[in-house]
């Protein structure tokens, strides 16, 4: 015979109040626990040292024709920039009145291009590249940018190891930075 | 004859056409009137319902009840609307700005907050929605949304900026809502992310919070545990209805005076670690850049800020004489303790009348009774907060951060007020 939901219901309000401190952290007993394929299957972030990164590799020459086929309609043939941003130059011009900011020039950490790039890109049609693709067409983009040569294969371990040239010009927050004396009279 | 087989959805389209039925019998009544006292009475377009006539939207019965099941502004405010730019290079990553200009209070309408997004605004389905805690946490959770709606809720009035509000450089927009439309204030309702935390059981080596929302930009941000534990908040209505699909909806993110981008919308992953993801939100983007070449990153609060709104730039003062100045002032490290106003270029400044209640890190409306004589004039206003800290003029913040710091603009904005009474950037 079926239980009723509701003293379903009943029976298990009267375990969590009872068992609540001994069986979960919280006291409201409201949501329930993630497994861990659950967690696996979102916890996509990778770490600027490359915490994360996932099995696999892909080579700068394979990149280039998933460049060709799905990014450059956006960035450019050769990453010079169009409806999406430029992706390569621009070295030597972050501290000079027109910076060009780009993953050579600006970017901190090499990780990060595989995590954003997992995550967001192609813009059409984002997370729809297999990890391989993820490596090969940020290798690419390294390669444009000399910071990788035309026959390398990037994994976990290569791309972790890449050190960007502007990752030492980052600082904290300062603020408030500026002072205004707040005249009143006479200013 | 009843007007109820005349029912329109477009409520200009039947003012015509009553107009055009019953102008005849109005105009005749217009010229016997000016007959009668000797004056020649307006027959422009727009004044057969003044006095002394009979307004013809009294001489028939209104839309029944029930003619819009959510309610929509009148057909003759339909020009405030959002402000989005006729020339973006693409609409998926963009912002558009809310029309502060033509708002009064502290509170902006739902339907006008201002958006910044991405990867385009999904439609998500609140069912298949799950936020999911884990990482430096006892108990890795994943709740529902009915899940978050049963913790105990709260609701706080906050406002919302956008980082970038706006950029440094030329060229210079030319209303209120072109230079800081990417602000809005609304009264959340949620629960408290220190209170979700402690039911998951946050680990002690825990300090930042890497939240990500469910887009096509998959956003993530890192925030730190301070913020977290403090009056952050998970979010799942907007003044008093659920959050719209442009502001996160079913669930977002709330930092209160943190910059816009934090505050996550979409939010479906929270993830307790030790150190921050330098993701490319936090490095690419969102970090200023001084002359020098080095990036400030990780630069959260919006400082005190204040800009008039009325009169501001494109609006215009018909008459001379009586002109209430009004504006908004906030600040992301508290309560507005002050506004001053200047109507004379700077040279000297009067405090504004500050409309209670002052709340924290909200939207203060400020207001100050003005004489035009129909001079030429400057007027700005400057915003003081709990802190002391005094908001900046434009040529303080550049000699310290330069034209490519490109967020954190908060610098005083002046109007110029010309003979005519129009109203311009001064900066221009
Ligand atoms: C439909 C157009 C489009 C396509 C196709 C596209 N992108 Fe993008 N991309 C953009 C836009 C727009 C941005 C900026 C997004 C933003 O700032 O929110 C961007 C940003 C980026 C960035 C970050 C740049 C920076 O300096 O922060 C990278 C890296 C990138 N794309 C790589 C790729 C790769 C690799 C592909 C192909 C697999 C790709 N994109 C395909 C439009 C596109």
């Amino acid at each position: 015979m079926p239980i009723p939901k509701s003293a379903l219901a009943v029976l298990a309000l009267t375990i969590v109040a009872s068992f609540a401190r001994a069986e979960t952290p919280g006291h409201y007993g409201i949501g329930r626990t993630a497994t861990d394929a659950e967690i696996a299957g979102w916890n996509i972030d990778i770490g600027r040292n490359g915490e994360n990164l996932p099995p696999g590799s892909g080579t700068v020459a394979h990149g280039k024709e998933i460049f060709a086929e799905q990014c450059a309609a956006c960035h450019g043939e050769k990453g010079q920039g169009g409806v999406g941003e430029r992706l390569v130059g621009g070295q030597g011009t972050i501290a000079t009145p027109k910076p060009i900011k780009t993953v050579g020039s600006f970017w901190p950490y090499a990780p990060t291009l595989f995590d954003y790039i997992r995550r967001a890109m192609p813009q059409n049609a984002p997370q729809s590249l297999s990890n391989e693709d993820v490596y090969a067409v940020s290798a690419y983009i390294l390669n444009m940018n000399g910071l990788l040569p035309a026959d390398a294969t990037l994994d976990a371990k290569t791309l972790s190891a890449i050190k960007m040239p502007n990752r030492d010009m980052f600082t904290g927050d300062p603020r408030p930075d500026v002072k205004n004396p707040a005249c009143e009279k006479g200013c | 004859m009843t007007e109820s087989a005349d029912l329109d959805d477009d409520r200009a389209v039947t003012s015509r056409r009553r107009f055009l039925r019953e102008s005849g019998a109005l105009i005749s009544g217009a010229v016997v009137a000016g007959l009668a006292d000797g004056t020649a009475l307006a027959a422009e377009p727009g004044s057969e319902n003044v006095p002394p006539n009979v307004p013809e939207w009294m001489k028939a019965p209104g839309d029944p009840m029930g003619s819009q099941l959510y309610g929509t502004p009148s057909p003759f405010e339909k020009n405030v609307v959002k402000n989005i730019s006729k020339n973006l290079p693409q609409y998926i990553s963009a912002s558009g700005r809310t029309p502060i200009g033509d708002l009064d209070g502290i509170i902006t309408p739902n339907g006008l907050f201002y958006e910044r997004h991405h990867g385009g605004v999904p439609a998500i389905d609140p069912d298949q929605h799950r936020l999911m805690l884990h990482g430096l946490i006892d108990r890795p959770m994943i709740f529902t949304m009915d899940d978050l709606r049963r913790f105990p809720s709260q609701s706080r009035i906050h406002f919302l900026e956008c980082s970038g509000n706006p950029v440094y450089t030329k060229p210079y927009g030319k209303t209120a809502s072109d230079l800081v439309g990417l602000l809005s204030c609304a009264e959340w309702t949620g629960v408290s992310l220190k209170l979700v935390l402690e039911e998951a059981g946050l680990r002690p080596e825990a300090k930042w919070l890497v939240a990500e929302g469910a887009d096509a930009a998959a956003l993530t941000r890192s925030i730190p545990i301070e913020k977290c534990l403090d009056d952050a908040m998970l979010v799942y209505s907007q003044n008093g209805e659920r959050l719209r699909p442009q502001q996160g909806y079913p669930l977002r993110l709330l930092l209160p005076g943190f910059e816009g981008n934090m505050n996550v919308k979409w939010l479906r992953r929270l993830k307790a670690v030790p150190e921050p993801a330098y993701s490319r939100e936090e490095t690419s983007k969102y970090t200023d850049l001084m002359p020098d070449g080095v990036a400030r990153e990780f630069t959260f609060y919006m400082e005190a800020k204040s800009i008039i709104t009325r009169p501001s730039g494109g609006q215009k003062l018909k008459q001379t004489g009586f002109h209430e100045i009004t504006g908004l002032a906030w600040s992301g490290h508290g309560k507005i303790k002050r506004v001053d106003v200047s109507v004379d270029s700077g040279k000297n400044w009067l405090e504004a009348q500050l409309q209670e209640p002052v709340l924290t890190r909200a939207l203060t409306r400020f207001r100050l009774p003005w004489q035009w004589d129909g001079q030429p004039a400057v007027i700005q206003s400057r915003a003081v907060d709990e802190t002391g800290y005094v908001q900046p003029t434009f040529a303080e913040l550049l000699a310290v951060r330069g034209e490519n710091s490109f967020y954190h603009n908060n610098a005083i904005q002046p109007w110029r007020i010309d003979a005519q009474g129009q109203v311009t950037n001064a900066n221009s």
